[in-house]
């Protein structure tokens, strides 16, 4: 997978953990390694087990089997409060009875005195937050109040950070700044992060890698960019954004990696897929709105390439354009494209639509 | 509102407090006579104060109450907290029940059953008898009180002060105590109001020396009633009044 879980020993390491409510598996044999100063983000819809995972890597709860290690410590079995790690909550947990400085310092009750106050006065001064220290934590701000987690969360200098929706409670336009400051001060600290988000922007902004989780597993393990272009199967495709999944008919391995698949209104060429699937298997043809590049069609005059296809809506979205496209056996494409085109293929006009191979992957139909 | 909802909301308030506001209008009743208006004094008041028996009896009263509501609130807020931490254990259907039961249970059979254990293990009867009895029946209301405040207490509150290394003790002196605070204090103020109004229970398992303030009373009314027990019935019946509005403020704190 990714060269930093080979580079050193990996900081965390997962092996087959289950967790089973009732008799349904919410987390099911995950297997996961983190490298030191990571950030890992677990994306995946509510309920796939993201959540349950991050509780059972925190302590709150125990798996039914397999370990947990920290470094050269098995941590299976221990509860909450002997391990050396933080979590941040996505409620943030803040108790509603105790200032915020007594919030930050909370952790730090072993500590003497003096350092205990230097301690929480470095925590707040990081997160802004010096001249608040005697407020209660209702009266803050959403963003007030996750800094106010986000410190006493490191105040014991963990090495791993859990954070549970980090983002989801703040507003938009907050979120991206909180989004960047997180991602500093995690270089800065050089801390592992572990951050569970349903929110694949939130996950391509933070993350170093991520592993997207379905029902209990995890499905695909990789950066971003890599999940984005190359996903593994239709679920993963379209948890990271939109794409178009055009069925056809695995057709045979062309030169470079590539592989033909037929289509109702062709022929085109995509990625070879990873799954193991052979000739004539239904497949779909994975690729992004902003990949399809779209031509005027020439029918008539001979050298036309891509699959012709029909302008059926067009919507302009301010930093693109939105097109619909209908193929010859009405099944519908969208292409995204720069809005300086904005007059070219209005609703109604024939083009071709291309995207070059490696854009495009192979998957299971 | 119309007048029609005003006067049914007139009659319903009269209907329930009509009785005691006349109660306590006689007690400031200048005349011996309870149902002739004599003028207005406070010399039943005075009179309470120098009756020996009646301040006996109310300080018994005030002991058991605060025993018993001490005893109450802490079997109560541990019961809540079994009920409510510690999932679906397999007794816990017959837990609950035997928890609020004596809350419906008539006193009558409650008393009872009190005071013949008492009888068959040789307990004597007193002081001790009655916070036992008292905190047997108010348990059930503490724990339905200090239940209700911890469902609604974020759980994420006790597991991030574990996360941060507190073990359950800690956890529990400082996250989940100071939370549950209000609920505990309306606990025990609902457990003692129920301990100085009860009769009925005390008349079974009381015993020499040891008559409460309502057993005083109504041995007294017996005998016929005069404005002292009215007096002295005002004064019970404010206590009461203000530890529930004490209680019923606590509960709606958040």
């Amino acid at each position: 997978m990714a060269a930093t879980t080979e580079a050193s020993a990996p900081l965390l390491r997962l092996a087959g953990v289950t967790k089973r409510f009732g008799g349904a598996a919410a987390v099911d044999a995950v297997d996961l390694a983190l490298a030191e100063n990571e950030v890992f983000c677990l994306l995946g819809p509510s309920g796939c087990g993201k959540s349950t995972l991050l509780r059972l890597i925190a302590g709150f709860e125990q798996p039914d089997a397999g370990t947990i290690r920290l470094g050269t410590q098995d941590l299976t079995g221990l509860p909450a409060h002997r391990r050396p790690i933080n979590m941040m909550f996505q409620s943030y947990a803040l108790f509603p009875h105790m200032s915020v400085s007594r919030n930050v310092a909370y952790g730090l009750a072993d500590r003497p005195r003096a350092e205990r106050a230097a301690r929480v006065a470095d925590l707040l001064r990081m997160v802004r937050l010096e001249d608040f220290a005697d407020r209660r934590p209702d009266t803050l701000s959403g963003g007030q109040r996750q800094r106010v987690a986000l410190a006493r969360a490191l105040a014991r200098e963990p090495r791993l950070l859990l954070l549970d929706e980090p983002l989801t409670a703040l507003d938009r336009a907050l979120r991206e700044e909180t989004q960047s400051e997180l991602r500093a001060l995690q270089r800065r600290l050089r801390t592992s992060f572990i951050v569970v988000t349903h929110d694949p922007e939130e996950a391509m902004r933070l993350a170093d890698r991520v592993g997207v989780m379905a029902q209990g597993r995890i499905v695909q393990v990789g950066a971003t960019a890599e999940l984005y272009d190359r996903p593994a199967s239709r679920y993963v495709a379209g948890l990271l954004g939109d794409v178009n999944l055009i069925p056809g008919r695995l057709g045979p391995g062309e030169p470079g990696g590539l592989r033909a698949v037929e289509i109702a209104s062709g022929s085109l060429r995509a990625r070879s897929p990873a799954a193991d699937l052979s000739e004539g298997d239904a497949v779909v043809v994975a690729v992004r709105p902003e990949r399809v590049a779209l031509g005027p069609d020439q029918a008539g005059e001979g050298a036309t390439v891509g699959i012709p296809a029909t302008v059926a809506e067009r919507v302009f979205l301010g930093d693109r354009i939105a097109r619909t496209l209908h193929l010859g056996d009405g099944s519908a494409v969208r292409a995204s494209g720069p809005p300086e085109g904005a007059d070219a293929f209005p609703a109604g006009a024939r083009v071709r639509l291309r995207f070059a191979a490696e854009a495009a992957t192979i998957l299971p139909a | 509102m119309s007048l029609f909802l005003r006067a049914v909301l007139g009659l319903g308030l009269a209907f329930l407090y009509a009785p005691i506001l006349v109660l306590a209008a006689y007690s400031f009743n200048a005349s011996r006579l309870v149902t002739v208006w004599g003028g207005f004094s406070t010399r039943w008041y005075a009179a309470l104060l120098a009756d020996g028996p009646l301040v006996a009896a109310a300080w018994v009263s005030l002991r058991v109450a605060l025993a018993s509501g001490a005893v109450a609130t802490v079997l109560g807020t541990l019961a809540a907290l079994a009920l409510a931490r510690h999932g679906r254990f397999r007794s816990r259907p017959l837990l609950v029940g035997l928890v609020f039961a004596p809350m419906v249970m008539p006193e009558v059979i409650v008393g009872l059953s009190l005071l013949l254990l008492f009888v068959g293990i040789g307990l004597d009867r007193g002081v001790g008898t009655l916070v036992i009895a008292h905190a047997t029946f108010c348990t059930g209301f503490v724990a339905v009180v200090v239940g209700a405040r911890l469902r609604g207490l974020d759980r994420s509150l006790e597991e991030a002060a574990a996360d941060l290394g507190a073990g359950p003790v800690r956890v529990f002196a400082t996250v989940t105590l100071p939370l549950l605070g209000p609920a505990v204090l309306a606990g025990f103020l609902l457990a003692f109001t129920l301990s100085l109004d009860d009769l009925v229970i005390a008349s079974f398992v009381s015993g020499p020396g040891a008559t409460t303030l309502p057993m005083r009373l109504y041995s007294q009314v017996r005998l016929g009633v005069n404005p002292e027990i009215n007096a002295a019935s005002t004064l019970l019946v404010l206590a009461v009044t203000l530890a529930v509005l004490g209680a019923s403020h606590l509960s709606a704190r958040r």
